[in-house]
């Protein structure tokens, strides 16, 4: 065969496997959505799950879902940022620095039930907190940090080095140049990174299965004192997740509905990971507006 | 570059003082800074020692020996007398992940040659938004596809149940083929252009100087995502768990159900009392994750070492 024929073959497969790869994107996303929108109405969204019987809802998993993500995201929004300076900033180019890097990158690395054992040996147990929704942050924040840390220092190493410099120059100190100059500018792609790993968040399941539990007791909607145990603010009772809901019907539904259920449950998922997708690109376009001369 | 930045921070820095309040504001920033830092190794060393310190108790209590524990066959916590072998958790871990990475990786460099040297447009437009929304589909939602798509049509064209081996691999195909394609495409992106100009100003086709330049030189870069991706899928619990079928015996076929480590972990540790010997077991099997974790960001370094040279 000559070259040129094999290159032909060789290029007709790269653009076949290529087809055949946006071909399953395309027919997962579908199907995802497809099966399970119409399952989703306004009384699936509201209403409380049934064991037994068919008709019910992902109403306080759903709200549990995004009440963590809002807690994970208090707790680690400041460690990560905070870490993230000293990575680009403080750190100085010595073993110590490079023992700092591998720490993040093992971190990282910790498959996610790890995370979750680690949180039910620490948090749960010895620190005494139970099955809640605070174990359940404590652990997503360990396994959200890393992913912080490196998105905040690759932020502010994009910032142009005269930015800091005439900071500096102007006689600030260190800590004032990064807080009032660099933040600043790096702040857009900060917000777009913290958005995107928000979505990971919001799909976690294994690390909160033996931390925030896999019951949600019964909650009052219309008691919104955090101190109350029915009350749905309240972080220390346990929570069960929209993602811990999909995977225990899936292995242990009794409802007669359950495959509707977990379709319905996981369009919301995927519904609402695409929403911190298009919405990360676009709240960041528009900080990025906001916060600089730029258009 | 480096040394510029030090001086800067040098002659700037109000820690030797003359403006008590810069010196504060600085200090203040310094304590938050370091404190989260420390946090984050204080973090690492407790994972590692409280999930060692209950993981080894068996080996010490001398109830289950090391080598009973890694090769032995049957696994049999509540019976009499109790026998932890948690090879066939081993193999189901290691059969899925390598399987997965053997059908996700030459997609995943298909898609990024296809990506970087054939259609860059519509790649950079259309095929890397989508790889990447992949990415951050949640695990469940793979475990729930795999089950009413990949278990059923496995039941309907091959023998077995349709659950097995093959069911998680295909489900941690998909899974990890973000994470090869990205990294795939970006090491193709950083080549230098000379290297492929070379070629062609010699008279190469594409195909010759993809296969002969451009993936030797990037071959490195290349298993590092595959290697990525081996670890992801190698510790991904829930998805597996869900299509596995959750057998603890090694599977004779592919299509027979089996079990990994991280599935038995997922099942069991709700319904052990902790202490117990049932517990501990399952204490050592996520030290086994824990030091699984640590060897591919081993062979993760080395890797990007040999990139760099």
């Amino acid at each position: 065969m000559s070259p040129r024929t094999v290159d032909r073959i060789a290029t007709g497969v790269i653009c076949a496997v290529a087809a055949l790869i946006m071909a399953v994107l395309v027919s997962l996303l579908g199907f995802l959505l497809f099966r399970g929108v119409r399952h989703i109405d306004f009384h699936f969204l509201t209403s409380v799950p049934q064991t037994i019987k068919a008709g019910g809802g992902i109403g306080p998993q759903l709200f549990n879902s995004l009440f963590l993500l809002v807690l994970t995201m208090i707790i680690t929004i400041p460690l990560g940022i905070g870490a993230g300076i000293y990575m680009s900033e403080y750190a100085k180019p010595n073993r110590l620095t490079g023992f700092i890097r591998l720490v993040v990158e093992v971190l990282s690395s910790f498959p996610s039930i790890v995370v979750g054992l680690f949180g039910l040996l620490v948090i749960v147990n010895t620190f005494g907190l139970g099955y809640s929704l605070l174990s359940g942050a404590l652990a997503l924040t360990v396994f959200n940090l890393p992913m912080m840390v490196r998105l905040t220092e690759q932020s502010l190493r994009s910032v142009p080095r005269e930015q800091k410099e005439a900071g500096l120059a102007l006689g600030m100190s260190q800590w004032k140049t990064i807080r009032s100059v660099m933040l600043p500018v790096a702040l857009p792609s900060i917000v777009t990174g913290t958005i995107l790993a928000a979505g990971r968040v919001f799909g976690e399941a294994a690390a909160l299965l033996f931390t925030a539990g896999m019951s949600s007791p019964r909650l009052d909607f219309t008691d919104w004192n955090p101190l109350h145990p029915a009350s749905p603010l309240n972080p220390m009772r346990p929570a069960e997740t929209l993602a811990v809901h999909i995977w225990k019907i899936n292995s242990e539904g009794l409802a007669p509905d359950a495959p509707q259920i977990a379709a319905g449950a996981s369009a919301v998922l995927v519904i609402m990971v695409l929403l911190f997708n298009l919405g990360a690109r676009w709240f960041g376009r528009v900080l990025y507006r906001k916060l600089t001369a730029g258009k | 570059m480096q040394a510029t930045t030090s001086k800067v921070r040098s002659d700037a820095s109000p820690l030797a003082g003359k403006r008590p309040k810069h010196a504060r504001e600085e200090l203040r920033g310094r304590i938050y800074i370091y404190f989260c830092v420390l946090l984050m190794i204080v973090t690492i060393f407790s994972i590692v020692y409280f999930i060692a310190s209950r993981g080894l108790a068996p080996f010490f209590s001398g109830d289950v020996g090391i080598g009973d524990m890694l090769l032995g066959q049957t696994w049999r916590p509540e019976g009499a007398p109790a026998a932890f072998g948690a090879f066939p958790f081993l193999f189901g871990s290691f059969a899925t992940s390598l399987l997965a990475a053997i059908i996700s990786a030459p997609l995943g460099f298909c898609a990024s040659i296809f990506m970087t040297e054939i259609m860059p447009k519509f790649g950079r437009t259309a095929l890397q938004p989508a790889i990447e929304l992949l990415a951050g589909i949640p695990s469940v939602v793979y475990g729930f596809v795999g089950l009413s798509v990949v278990v059923p049509f496995l039941r309907n064209n091959f023998p077995g149940q349709g659950i097995g081996i093959l069911a998680g691999a295909i489900v941690l195909s998909i899974m990890i083929l973000p994470t090869i394609t990205t990294i795939a495409t970006d090491s193709l992106r950083s080549l230098p252009h000379g290297l492929k100009e070379g070629s062609y100003a010699l008279g190469a086709t594409r195909w010759q100087t993809i296969s002969r330049i451009v993936l030797p030189t990037t071959l490195p870069s290349l298993l590092t995502g595959v290697v990525l991706g081996i670890a992801r899928a190698f510790g991904e619990a829930l998805a597996v768990q869900m299509v596995i079928g959750n057998a603890p015996v090694i599977p004779h076929s592919l299509f027979e159900s089996a079990t990994t480590l991280t599935s038995v972990i997922t099942l069991e540790m709700g319904n052990t009392t902790s202490g117990s010997l049932h517990n501990n077991a399952l204490w050592s099997l996520a030290l086994m994750l824990l030091i699984m974790t640590f060897l591919f960001v081993f062979v993760v370094r080395m890797l990007e070492r040999r990139t760099k040279r």
